[in-house]
């Protein structure tokens, strides 16, 4: 006999009936059927396969902790994998699949495990496959991929997910995890006290235990009206109530993660995001998150028709279907009397086996007054029917799991107790450690430390559901005082509430059976396999945990994990608090990754950052390219040009004529005030203390350990007004490094800094007719070179289509040849383009991109982030003589340290092929010839294909430098290409060395 | 995730906020001996419990905020600006 729906009773709406595949075939259930009720309803037992030996599992459950029944939901792109039956709500045309089995859960080829299960010990794999043929071997790599698809989960999707996540921000002064008599409890006294109370629930429903029958009736009525008057009152109160909300995860200073599951229910999804990841900031938490039953492990626990005993009162009282006609129950401890009562209240033959000699007397006269058969002193020791159950043995028992002698009692299901666990992940993930607690044979937290958090009911070990709601509103009052800052003392702790204490059992043994019995059925663990582990000599539960996997499966041990505890406290002869626990960290329950990243996808929400010259730039039909931050203009083509022929024509024009190219990107920053001179003069290893007004200077930063931070020029516009740029990669690294100095270890300087790299636009108008383009330009600025020398920096008006606008320009040159930068406001940008433009053509001259512009600079040896690695001093670069002798700064010091001093450090050298046509790559590795292992002389930085030159060249370092090399031949080696190339080494300053042509 | 209060923005994710090292060192003068400089730059102690450090509210006002913070429970017992000059201007209100 199989579960059937009842006549009458559940919270199920029996008009609405809702259809469903499970395994390709329709099923149906109603609204207020989760899947696992609706197929236990609909007669089918089994539901999965475990891991390893692939054994039917059925419903275990009613709630997180499910073991058994995990399945697949959907298909294609949106196929969710191990999702726990008991979790998922139904709705219409909702797709659920077996998982880890072939061709079906019910008839599984893979169950040929199982029979072979005595091979099958904990390590196994390991122990066998490693032994033939050592780990990392090609045959450990071809058995690893057959054991990985026999131990298989679901089959995840490959394919992008198609559906929207969002990420939510929240704030409430009180969120109380958990809608169970407490958990309601706790959030309308909050709320009656005037806080903005949350009220986050993991189910569909709100209730908790109150739904499941466990409760019994409440202030003399039905639980389910009480909870729909507490949950009335809190709303009217204001308060927020969020259900199929799972809080995963609690996070410092009151940061609670949750997870809200928003359409998975639904067939009409359209314009809602999927999940909403909700971050809450809360001034308390309460949680109210309840217990977890735990089972005890005898013989064939795992068989499909096995729950646990509240499940079974959960299916019939919450969703009106018996597990069976015949049900015997098997417990330790009081709670189970309830849910006996509520089965046979329902019509089922329900026997109840209490290991108990002494029962709690109240309890079972009311359950035998609806019927229940109470047998003091016995317990379910082992289980017959494959794939299903059929019968049990019911033992004497005696003290701690043990039995003897026995009656069979035929039965269609068997619920069973082992006491209960609290919920206590959340506060775990503060590092809170539970404490044993005899009374409650569990684990329970005391004393929640500095946290700002609040444990009620059964999660604080409470199990009276009186008490319960007691214990809710006295913390909810007590989380108003907390922060109106007028509370006296913490909340005592509450007594466990049970009638008869619990008779602590772990495993069932009886002296003429071998049983098989389960700890974590999921993964297959059995309490043979907890000894074998200790046997083998892991004796720590971290250990045992990842040498049985016990507790990893996906309910993370909530079923199993104090058994394994148990059994390995008794194999060591400790305790189980000398034993410990192992650490619950989140996410509670699996969280889908899609939710966490939100609308975190594709560019991020990340500024696409163009130069306020993008519109000129898009005219003229130029192609962009991605820099860093910033979208760039890397080429200009004309016919069919690509890369390399329009930025070897853009090179040759500047050389020969004058070009034009957007440095708006450059780091840009004023530094004002009366101490601007001196904080320069710190911050930058070159002298700049006697900087003329109407002077640019060239300048190095230092690090603090001596290495080259960034360069760039400075711009001295008055006497305490410097207008200073920086490296387009480095603007905000060098806007951080000064105001870090400003405000923290200089605080005393009267300087001030502004970022303004977005307010201006700049161009840079370069080559030997540069002059041509810019005089007559500006009426104010005479471009003459008697007026306007080498570093010179003036300010004017550009006459443009929009009138004169303010600009400002320096005499500065990167590319090598004459050369002004020309700056304005942003929003002048694209007219001084087109004004800067026009004159251009007239003088011949093109604009050109990024990819020409740093040719011209590798040519000319003038170093970017490439060369200014990180790594690299001053002095590797050729640029020693920019380290002052005379002055402190930033970096002096410890750029005195030997090795940083060292002749032989590689230094700045040019590289040109051998053979004009070869062409070699940066980060090559360079050697001397003949050589090509180890680490060599150095690498290639930067590499450029340079008309000017006539062939590939590059900049590179190598040890021992122009010095030992120059002239010489060596060999850039590209292991990746498996490409060598003979190069020689030559002045990095390839073109033009004395610099006559920038200074002319 | 830790919370911060800014003294300018109030208490804020410290996901806003970019951690700056330990407030706990002293920079030497400039012209200091390499001794000093490599004890400032390189060594570090890390200590169990209250702990001195910086954080800047860079998606907010920019401030360096020096914040007190058990480095085992990460429980902040002090906030303040990092320049002297300014905490005291913020401090009393004026």
């Amino acid at each position: 006999m199989k579960g059937y729906r009842l006549p009458e009773g559940g919270r199920i709406d029996r008009s609405a009936r809702i259809s469903f595949h499970w395994d390709e075939v329709v099923h149906s259930g109603f609204k207020g059927d989760t899947v696992a009720s609706a197929l236990l309803a609909s007669g089918e037992w089994v539901i999965g396969r475990s891991f390893k030996y692939h054994r039917p599992r059925g419903i275990m459950s009613a709630g997180v902790e499910e073991s058994g029944a995990i399945v697949s939901l959907w298909s294609g792109e949106r196929r969710v994998t191990n999702v726990k039956a008991t979790m998922a709500e139904i709705c219409p045309g909702l797709e659920v699949f077996g998982q880890n089995a072939w061709p079906s859960v019910r008839r599984d080829f893979g169950a040929i495990n199982d029979v072979l299960s005595r091979f099958f010990a904990a390590g196994f794999y390991y122990k066998t496959f490693f032994g033939i043929t050592g780990r990392g071997t090609s045959e450990w790599m071809v058995f690893e991929e057959v054991i990985r698809r026999a131990a298989g989960m679901g089959r995840a999707s490959d394919q992008p997910d198609p559906d929207d996540y969002e990420v939510v921000h929240d704030h409430c002064d009180v969120l109380v995890v958990g809608s169970g008599p407490s958990g309601l409890a706790a959030a309308e006294a909050a709320a009656g006290a005037g806080l903005d109370v949350i009220l986050a629930e993991q189910d569909f429903e709100i209730g908790g235990s109150a739904l499941t029958g466990l409760s019994g009736d409440i202030d003399g009525g039905a639980a389910d009206a009480w909870c729909a008057s507490r949950l009335a009152g809190l709303v009217a109160s204001g308060g927020r109530v969020w259900t199929r909300t799972t809080a995963f995860g609690l996070y410092d200073h009151g940061v609670v993660g949750l997870i809200e599951r928003v359409t998975d229910h639904r067939a009409d999804a359209a314009g809602l995001p999927r999940e909403r990841f909700r971050i809450v900031r809360a001034g308390r938490i309460i949680l109210a998150t309840g217990a977890i039953e735990r089972p005890f492990a005898f013989g064939n626990n795992d068989r499909p028709g096995v729950m646990l005993a509240a499940a079974t009162s959960a299916y019939v009282t919450r969703f009106g279907v018996a597990p069976g006609e015949r049900v015997v129950l098997s417990t330790n401890n009081d709670s189970t009397y309830g849910v006996a009562a509520a089965l046979a209240g329902a019509g089922l033959q329900t026997t109840l086996l209490d290991a108990r000699s002494d029962l709690p007397e109240a309890a079972a006269e009311t359950a035998r007054a609806a019927g229940v058969d109470i047998r003091a002193g016995t317990i379910a020791v082992d289980v017959q029917g494959r794939t299903g159950v059929t019968s049990v043995l019911a033992g004497r028992h005696s003290a701690g799991g043990q039995a003897t002698g026995g009656d069979r009692i035929d039965c269609d299901a068997i619920g069973v107790s082992g006491g209960w666990t609290p919920v206590m992940n959340l506060i775990s993930h503060k590092g809170i450690r539970p404490v044993w607690n005899e009374d409650l044979a569990s684990f329970v937290v005391d004393d929640p430390g500095i946290e700002p958090v609040t444990l009620v009911g059964a999660a604080a070990g409470q199990f009276s559901t009186p008490a319960c709601i007691a214990a809710g509103h006295a913390a909810g009052e007590d989380a108003a005082k907390v922060l109106k800052g007028s509370r006296a003392a913490p909340l005592p702790r509450p007594d466990s509430g049970w009638q008869q204490p619990i008779a602590p059992v772990w495993e069932v043994s009886h002296p003429d059976r071998k049983l098989k019995c389960f700890v974590d059925p999921q993964h297959d663990v059995t309490t043979s396999d907890v000894r074998l582990a200790h046997r083998e000599g892991y004796v720590s539960v971290e250990h045992m945990k990842r040498y049985t996997t016990l507790g990893m499966a996906t309910d993370q041990g909530k079923m199993g994990n104090v058994i394994g505890l148990a059994l390995m406290a008794e194999a060591t002869g400790k305790t189980i608090p000398e034993t410990g626990t192992t650490t619950f960290r989140p996410p509670y329950t699996p969280v889908s990754i899609g939710a966490l990243a939100g609308d975190e996808r594709g560019t991020h929400w990340r500024p696409t950052r163009h130069t306020p010259m993008r519109s000129e730039h898009e005219r003229l039909g130029c192609v962009f390219t991605d820099a860093g931050f910033w979208r760039r203009s890397w080429y200009y083509p004309q016919g069919g040009e690509g890369l390399a022929d329009a930025a070897r024509r853009e090179v040759v024009v500047v050389r020969s004529g004058v070009g034009m190219v957007d440095v708006s990107t450059l780091g840009k920053i004023m530094v004002q005030g009366p101490d601007a001179t001196e904080f320069l003069n710190r911050v930058y290893s070159n002298p700049f203390a006697k900087l003329p007004v109407g002077k640019a200077r060239y300048g190095l930063m230092l690090r603090d350990d001596g290495i080259v931070f960034d360069d760039g020029t400075t711009w001295r516009l008055s006497e305490t007004d410097y207008f200073m740029t920086t490296t387009t990669a480095n603007a905000g690294g060098v806007m951080l490094h000064l105001a870090n100095l400003l405000q923290t270890r200089w605080p005393e300087m009267r300087v001030h800094i502004t970022s303004v790299s977005d307010h201006w636009g700049g161009l840079a108008v370069a080559g030997p007719k540069a002059r041509d383009v810019l005089d007559g330009a500006c009426p104010d600025i005479d471009f003459s070179d008697d007026a306007f020398p080498f570093m010179g920096v003036r300010q004017g008006h550009l006459t443009t289509d929009v009138g004169e606008i303010p600009v400002m320009s320096a005499r500065l040159s990167f590319s090598g040849e004459q050369a002004w930068e020309v700056m304005c406001p942003a929003d002048y940008a694209p007219a001084m383009f087109r004004a800067l433009e026009a004159r251009l053509r007239e003088a011949g001259g093109v604009p050109y991109g990024l990819e020409a512009m740093d040719c011209l600079r590798v040519e000319k040896g003038h170093v970017t982030g490439r060369e200014l690695n990180g790594q690299t001093t001053a002095a590797d670069m050729g640029l020693g003589g920019m380290v002052s002798k005379k002055k402190d700064f930033i970096g002096k010091v410890l750029l005195g340290r030997p090795e940083l001093a060292r002749e032989d450090r590689p230094t700045l050298v040019g590289l040109v092929p051998v053979s004009p046509n070869a062409r070699f790559k940066a980060g090559s590795i360079l050697f001397p010839p003949g050589e090509r292992e180890g680490h060599g002389l150095g690498h290639v930085s930067s590499i450029a294909d340079s008309p000017t030159v006539g062939s590939w060249i590059g900049l590179g370092f190598v040890t021992g430098g122009l010095a030992e090399w120059e002239g010489k031949v060596i060999s850039a080696e590209n292991p990746v290409d498996d490409q060598s190339v003979s190069v020689r080494v030559v002045s990095p300053h390839m073109f033009d060395p004395d610099g006559g042509r920038m200074h002319g | 995730m830790i919370r911060i209060r800014c003294p300018f923005c109030g208490l804020r994710d410290h996901s806003e906020f970019t951690y700056e090292g330990d407030a706990t060192v002293t920079y030497p003068a400039l012209d200091a001996s390499e001794d000093a400089w490599f004890d400032a730059v390189f060594l570090r102690d890390n200590p169990r419990g209250p702990h001195r450090e910086y954080w800047r509210h860079v998606g907010g006002c920019g401030a360096f905020i020096e914040v007190t913070r058990d480095t085992v429970t990460h429980e902040i017992t002090e906030t303040k600006l990092a320049h002297p000059g300014m905490a005291k201007t913020v401090e009393s209100g004026t």
